[in-house]
């Protein structure tokens, strides 16, 4: 493995058991400064663990976890003044002010009061909170906790941040939201770590994903990479008329070698070994005057490469079925 | 644990006085905004003040005036135990189980300075729920005949012991999962400890099986010794008994809560 630059998260051979179980069985994932790592995974895959001992809540039981170049276990103190960790469940002070909240984690990173107070009006302002400032935080909805709780976690400006699974329960609008700020502090030079179940936010907002199951990684690359890897190309037609749809469906299995998937309404989908079948499909679909409704050659979906890995389906496609 | 610089100990421990201090400002912050554990550790002793005073004033000692004389002392160390049983324990509690406590684990901080923090705060809140308990005894006719050292020696005892017992139930909130738990715990034992006791009557006047469990009970030491001093009579013992006590809930929960808080999974 490369040696980490400043400020980037290195983990070799992380195990960690809890009794008789191993959540985290060998696990090696890194970081390079100001990017962002998507680890990837199925409920109970041990993303949480990775993230907690990486955060120095958890100790190791092997393997070498090290943040900006230090040691997690040998000097804790000190990754903790350059971490900062969002959980799964938002860990803000429900009986507090969202400003009570953010003055208070200032204080406790040695800020003086002027400084603590300061740095709360700057983040709540960042996170669209300067109205909902002084109401408890018991009383904000979900997104706005949310935002609270990623606010909090920037008061000590983190070299690295957690994010464990930072967009759970979050409606799609406020989602987007918080992929902006996601993406915002990587701009600023922030190593991030997101866990998530969901592949769609991985590809949206990770430089490279690693996908863990079972305590263990079974593949990581670019979401590109990990597309590719999973399998070839597939192309999607659906003819203008639903009347030529069964000339499509010929012409494809013909060129395809296969029969193509009509699962979908009105809807052709067939994988193929590379771009010539996609343009002979083409080319013999207009030879035959069929119009086209949609067209496309596209690479498998994320979901398509998780369920191909795993064998589970992601969050995802288990919502929409 | 790699080589310190020298005095970076003492800088540290300094470091979590400051830190245990903005926490217990958290805490007393939270008591402000959600008063209602510390109006319940006032309205309890003070329900059970009226209760027995009314009850058993007449028939028991003659008078109310007279027996509100007896009863009042055992009341305050009441209210300074309740306090203690409920606010830091399931405070620490709640902070595990949301996620807070995560948090402040993953900040520069000594990892017990959020309990200190709480505990620290809880002198306060005894000091505030004995001083309305104060007021309530006083409106109902209570008077200390042992003047005001003597009443604050009785007010110190009270909080003292309140203060050395939450230890044990601080330590309960870190090891049990639900903050239920420790509600129900605090309620199973205040049955014994509290009213099993010389809070409503000497023991001597109980019957025997009950007495024998009262006379070892610590909280009659308590409420024996508040009793001598905020009437002037003189102490048999039981104050020394009293920080004998103390010191032992504290000397072995303390240590026991701190461990089990810090210890890292």
């Amino acid at each position: 493995m490369t040696p980490v630059s400043d400020n980037g998260f290195e983990v070799e051979g992380l195990v960690k058991r809890f009794g008789r179980t191993t959540a985290v069985d060998g696990v090696s994932l890194s970081a390079p400064r100001g990017r962002v790592l998507g680890v990837l995974g199925p409920n109970g895959a041990g993303k949480t663990t990775v993230v907690r001992v990486l955060a120095t809540l958890l100790r190791p039981d092997a393997g070498q976890v090290r943040v900006a170049g230090i040691d997690v276990q040998r000097d804790p103190a000190r990754v903790r003044r350059l971490i900062a960790l969002s959980g799964q469940h938002t860990s803000v002070d429900n009986e507090l002010s969202g400003r009570a909240n953010l003055v208070m984690i200032g204080r406790l990173l040695d800020l003086g009061r002027h400084d603590a107070d300061r740095r709360a009006d700057e983040l709540l302002s960042r996170f669209g909170l300067d109205t909902a400032a002084d109401r408890r935080a018991a009383t904000y909805s979900g997104g706005m906790r949310r935002r609270l709780d990623l606010a909090a976690s920037l008061v000590g400006r983190p070299k690295v941040i957690f994010l464990d699974e930072p967009s759970v329960g979050l409606d799609p609008g406020k989602r987007d939201e918080l992929w902006q700020m996601i993406r915002e502090l990587a701009q600023d030079g922030v190593t991030v770590l997101l866990t998530t179940q969901y592949l769609e936010e991985a590809d949206a907002l990770a430089d490279e994903v690693t996908v863990i199951d079972h305590g263990r990684v079974i593949a990581s690359g670019t979401p590109a990479d990990l597309k590719r890897e999973a399998g070839g190309h597939t192309v999607v037609l659906r003819p203008a008329e639903a009347a030529d749809l069964g000339r499509a469906a010929e012409i494809v299995a013909r060129v395809a070698g296969r029969e193509p998937d009509r699962s979908r309404h009105h809807e052709l989908t067939v994988p193929v070994a590379g771009d010539t079948e996609f343009f002979e499909i083409t080319a013999e679909i207009r030879r035959h005057g069929i119009g086209v409704g949609e067209l496309a050659f596209r690479l498998p979906s994320l979901d398509e490469v998780f369920l191909s890995l795993t064998g589970t389906p992601t969050a995802d496609a288990k919502d929409a079925a | 644990m790699t080589a310190t610089l020298p005095g970076t100990s003492r800088t540290r421990g300094f470091a979590t006085l400051r830190h245990s201090g903005i926490l217990a400002r958290r805490s007393l912050l939270k008591s402000a905004r959600n008063p209602g554990p510390v109006i319940n550790g006032v309205i309890t002793p003070a329900l059970f003040m009226v209760l027995f005073l009314y009850l058993f004033g007449g028939p028991v000692a003659g008078s109310t005036a007279e027996y509100l004389q007896y009863l009042f002392p055992g009341i305050l160390a009441m209210g300074a135990g309740l306090a203690g049983m409920i606010s830091t324990a399931s405070a620490i509690n709640l902070d595990l189980k949301n996620g807070v406590t995560d948090r402040f684990r993953s900040l520069p901080i000594g990892r017990t300075a959020p309990l200190l923090g709480s505990v620290a705060a809880d002198l306060l809140r005894y000091l505030v729920a004995v001083s309305i308990l104060f007021l309530i005894g006083t409106l109902l006719g209570f008077r200390v005949q042992g003047g005001l050292l003597a009443a604050l020696g009785a007010t110190g005892l009270a909080i003292l012991f309140g203060f050395c017992l939450s230890w044990a139930m601080v330590f309960i909130g870190v090891l049990v999962k639900s903050a239920d738990a420790v509600l129900s715990f605090s309620f199973i034992t205040f049955l014994p400890l509290q009213l099993g006791s010389s809070l409503g009557a000497p023991t001597d006047t109980l019957p025997g099986w009950l007495r024998a469990w009262a006379d070892i009970n610590p909280v009659t030491h308590v409420m024996n010794a508040c009793r001598a001093l905020l009437n002037g009579t003189p102490d048999d013992g039981s104050a020394g008994l009293t920080l004998l006590w103390s010191a032992v809930l504290f000397g072995v929960f303390c240590p026991l809560a701190v461990r089990a808080y810090g210890r890292q999974e």
